[in-house]
């Protein structure tokens, strides 16, 4: 059980999806598909829709937020964020997505060191507190 | 923590001064609660990355504010859209997604935003002055406004620009405030051979470096020559600024917060010290080239950020009488493109096969040939950008190479410059 501090409330689960680098959603995610489009990043091809998604940092782009919108528009967004240091970016697609009434996911800020003991592929749950849990674990 | 809010802020949240308005300031409050900001600070100005469709939730929003009846309460620009507005036909779209990319860019523009349509508002005269609090998107311009012109802003994205401009409010945070503009790190670029530092080509390798290396942390740079140009400041800021979270840089001798390295320090010892070394560098520089000297070249693109008129001019020096072989693009803002025309330059660069794109660009819009191939560009960004958003492979190179490839047929790069 790993308890993180929460940029957006809310609940999610899916296997988790840790990214060893950063990635600027810009560039890097297409949200047509929720796939990872950056050929030089090393989880090139990985699909993000409906995983926890753990990300070391974010990179780049401002533009990001305009791709997190996307995301939750096209129904492929990931069901949960991880994020290992807080970042106005992706979280302001989340909030300006429920302003315009698309469902929300939760961004949780937890420690990189916390992210590590995380297993991979693993189902996790993100609670509204911000508490990542992997039952299976 | 909770949020300190001023009567008038409170005021704006409940609607005072209209739907839009109480809507941006929710999405501004929102922010600054998820940085636990103290409170919020008044700004000057703002420049919107908000322009580019990458989807209609873009359009929903900009939307939604202007019928609203959002107006921005600060001086605005307006950063590059989906279309060239002046160029129509450029940019392969279909009339749907044309559509919706132009209702997304007018949205803007009846808030009462400039359209400048460009990623450098700094060189269409949005300058703000040392100290002045101002809230901008577009990850190159938040680097320069930040660095070059000694303005204070953070990293904002889409949407949350667009909302400090609205409520003439930001959250006060990161760098907004002096003690959190100190550099860290210093890098000390004296290694590297003068006539490289002097070089144009030097720059966006070392932004791209920087990136990687020194990433969100705040950098001071000594030992770079102190005749150091603004479009080299800017060609680094925009590469660090797609490697890495970089929003700030000091360059000993030439930004405003560091006359000295004890000013871009803030008096205290760094708490990491890097000298560049030749195969530093050598690594970025790779990392800028995909494809193999052997691929050829299908195209060349300059211009992230947008062309200077400065650049420009050296373009036009470069071409003049002379006859480009394949596509070459040069973006800039259509505000540049008008005194290019002005001066005749414009002529003398479409006579050599030049096209002058505006208020968009070629990594972020469709515009390439659609065969795809090889793009050639001296341009650290669009270098980083290309593959993905383009699906062409890249070569890296100085303006002059980009202009001989393109006479020539093929690659042409002087691989002297990196040696030592």
């Amino acid at each position: 059980m790993v308890a993180g501090r929460v940029l957006v409330a809310g609940e999610g689960g899916g296997p988790l999806l840790r990214l060893d680098h950063a990635i600027s959603f810009w560039g890097g995610v297409d949200p047509v598909t929720g796939t990872i489009c950056d050929p030089r990043h090393p989880d090139f091809g990985a699909s993000i829709t409906g995983t926890v998604l753990a990300i070391p940092a974010t990179v780049g782009s401002s533009s990001s937020s305009a791709i997190m919108l996307e995301l939750l528009r096209e129904g492929t967004a990931p069901a949960a964020i991880l994020l290992a240091r807080a970042d106005a970016i992706l979280a302001l697609g989340v909030i300006v997505g429920r302003e315009l009434g698309y469902n929300g996911i939760p961004i949780v800020e937890v420690p990189v060191e916390q992210l590590a003991c995380l297993e991979q592929g693993a189902p996790a749950l993100v609670s509204a507190t911000g508490v990542v849990t992997q039952p299976e674990s | 923590m909770t949020l300190d809010l001023t009567p008038y802020e409170r005021a704006m949240l409940s609607g005072s001064e209209g739907d839009a308005t109480a809507m941006a300031m929710r999405i501004v409050v929102s922010a600054a609660e998820l940085l636990a900001a103290p409170r919020l600070v008044e700004i000057r100005s703002a420049h919107i990355d908000g322009c580019l469709h990458h989807g209609d939730g873009g359009v929903e929003f900009a939307e939604r504010l202007a019928e609203g009846g959002g107006r921005v309460a600060v001086d605005t620009t307006l950063n590059v859209g989906a279309l060239d507005l002046l160029h129509p036909g450029v940019v392969r779209a279909d009339a749907q997604k044309t559509a919706m990319a132009r209702r997304q860019m007018d949205a803007y523009v009846r808030m009462g935003a400039k359209p400048t349509f460009t990623c450098a508002p700094y060189q269409v005269g949005h300058l703000p002055g040392v100290g002045e609090q101002v809230a901008w998107g577009e990850s190159n311009a938040i680097a320069f406004v930040n660095s070059v012109l000694g303005a204070r802003t953070e990293r904002y994205g889409d949407f949350l620009d667009a909302c400090c401009a609205l409520t003439a409010r930001a959250p006060l945070y990161g760098l907004h405030l002096e003690e959190n503009r100190a550099a860290t790190v210093v890098v000390d670029a004296s290694l590297v051979p003068p006539a490289l530092r002097e070089r144009d080509v030097f720059y966006p390798v070392l932004g791209t470096w920087l990136g990687l290396e020194v990433g969100r942390d705040i950098s001071a740079i000594v030992g770079l020559p102190e005749s150091v140009t603004r479009d080299q400041l800017k060609a680094l800021g925009a590469a660090a600024a797609s490697t890495g979270a970089v929003a700030l840089f000091h360059v000993v001798g030439a930004t405003p917060e560091a006359p000295t390295l004890d000013a871009a320090t803030g008096g205290l010892a760094p708490v990491r010290k890097v000298a560049l070394t030749g195969e530093m560098l050598r690594g970025s520089l790779d990392r800028l080239s995909t494809a193999t000297d052997a691929a050829g070249v299908d195209a060349v693109a300059v211009g992230s950020p947008h062309f200077s008129l400065h650049e420009f001019e050296e373009l036009t020096r470069l071409v003049r009488g002379r006859r480009l072989v394949m596509p070459f693009y040069a973006c800039t803002a259509r505000d540049t493109l008008n005194d290019l025309e002005a001066r005749g330059d414009a002529a003398i660069l479409r006579d050599a096969g030049v096209e002058i794109i505006v208020d968009t660009c070629v990594v972020v819009t469709p515009i390439l040939p659609a065969s795809g191939g090889v793009l050639m560009t001296n341009s650290g960004k669009f270098a980083h950008y290309g593959p993905s958003n383009t699906g062409y492979e890249v070569l890296y190179g100085s303006l002059e190479d980009c202009v001989e490839s393109a006479v020539a047929g093929r690659l042409v790069r002087d691989e002297e410059v990196w040696a030592w």
